[in-house]
């Protein structure tokens, strides 16, 4: 049986464990919050985004340009976004598990926004391109245009044939699901026929292949940026709940500590009152 | 009021920057200024950096919209803008630094001349419509 004094030391250092995951948590309370509601506003613009790019894209009469149909590099690139700092439960874990399980070293570079996803693929043998880990901790639509230019110039220039996106979807504040999506080529099949206006003749200015050059670059940022929120929603989540289970954990222990220690301290009373009966009895 | 309206969304990244009803909304594309009255044919086009106007029933409201791109569609009026701002929202005092600076660029041969422009562009739109009001 540990002593006394073991446990006492035990306790504290428990105690001031669970301090610091509780003042985490709240820490990464106040970031959810402001990212959540980020998270909300933003919404709007990309399903715009989305939907405008679905019907331009099926409202064109040729669909030959190399943005649509592959550039033939069999090189992919990813955009890997994860955080900077652990202790957020699972949260790196599940993203990186996808892309290691959909895409393999040989062929695939990996573009890096958070130091986690970084150093996990650079272990399991991916090429790090670029590391972009400080526009996690505050993402700005004008990081997204950074971003979007370098892997469009990648593309373009036939260095890499298909951009892949992957981040955390934030659901809700519970449920955070990794998500992979591809970005380049914008194959046609992935954007259906527009439901509400099938039969429209859309006229471009400029002409179509040059519209579609200058939208494609937005319609990138603007994923790039909304990925970046939604990881970011969805980091300080997932740390939120982990911390919180820390916190709860380091209570629950606290609790048996305390009830091991009273029972040691206890144990020691009694044995020095039987010691002290004992030598008044022997001297009797 | 006999004219007629249209329903217009301005969208940016940060936030739903305009819904409502306008006769007329006027602004610059690639291809130069255009203005869209209710009934126009579909038409996607680039924005170049200008002077946003809506026409509402009771008055014109103006604002700065530097890049995105316009959808137009039988019903409505689609703006993804990637930047916009009202005239209350543009910071003069900086509008006027990056005119400064851009024009320090244009001095310079060695600098990118057709960005050092549209800066240049786009400080002067800011501050002209922030002179105003």
């Amino acid at each position: 049986m540990p002593s006394m004094r073991d446990i006492k030391r035990r306790r504290e250092s428990v105690k001031s464990t669970g301090q610091i995951t509780k003042a985490m948590k709240l820490v990464a309370t106040v970031k959810l919050q402001k990212a959540r509601v980020h998270a909300l506003e933003t919404q709007p613009y990309f399903n715009a985004m989305y939907k405008t790019v679905k019907s331009v894209i099926s409202h064109m009469e040729s669909t030959t340009h190399p943005l649509i149909t592959g550039n033939g590099s069999k090189k992919k690139a990813v955009l890997l976004m994860t955080s900077n700092r652990g202790l957020a439960g699972g949260y790196n874990n599940n993203i990186i598990k996808l892309v290691d399980s959909t895409l393999n070293p040989e062929d695939t570079i990996v573009y890096a926004i958070g130091r986690k996803g970084r150093d996990a693929l650079f272990k399991k043998g991916y090429e790090i391109a670029k590391d972009y880990s400080d526009v996690i901790n505050q993402p700005l639509y004008s990081d997204a245009i950074a971003i979007g230019k370098e892997l469009l110039g990648a593309y373009n220039a036939g260095e890499i044939g298909e951009v892949w996106i992957a981040y955390t979807f934030f659901k809700n504040t519970v449920s955070h699901i990794p998500t992979m999506e591809k970005l380049l080529p914008l194959s046609a099949e992935d954007f259906e026929a527009d439901e509400e206006e099938p039969d429209l003749t859309m006229n471009f200015e400029p002409k179509e292949e040059r519209a579609l050059e200058l939208i494609v670059p937005k319609y990138l940022n603007s994923l790039i940026y909304g990925g970046l929120i939604q990881a970011f929603a969805s980091e300080n989540g997932a740390r939120m709940q982990a911390m919180d289970n820390a916190t709860s954990n380091a209570e629950e222990m606290i609790e048996d500590l305390s009830l091991q220690y009273n029972r040691a301290r206890q144990g020691a009373i009694t044995q020095e009152l039987t010691e002290i009966v004992a030598g008044a009895s022997a001297v009797e | 009021m006999a004219e007629k309206q249209m329903k217009v969304r301005i969208i940016s990244p940060e936030r739903v920057f305009y819904e409502g009803e306008v006769s007329m909304i006027e602004l610059n594309t690639t291809e130069g200024a255009i203005g869209v009255c209710p009934g126009h044919i579909p038409l996607t086009a680039i924005v170049e950096p200008g002077i946003l106007k809506l026409h509402e029933a009771g008055g014109v409201k103006e604002a700065a919209l530097m890049s995105g791109f316009v959808e137009i569609l039988p019903t409505q009026v689609r703006v993804l803008a990637e930047v916009v701002e009202w005239p209350e929202e543009i910071d003069v005092k900086r509008a006027e630094e990056a005119r400064i600076r851009a024009e320090r660029h244009l001095a310079d041969k060695n600098w990118d001349q057709a960005r050092a422009r549209a800066q240049l562009r786009r400080s002067l739109i800011r501050m002209q419509l922030a002179n105003r009001k």
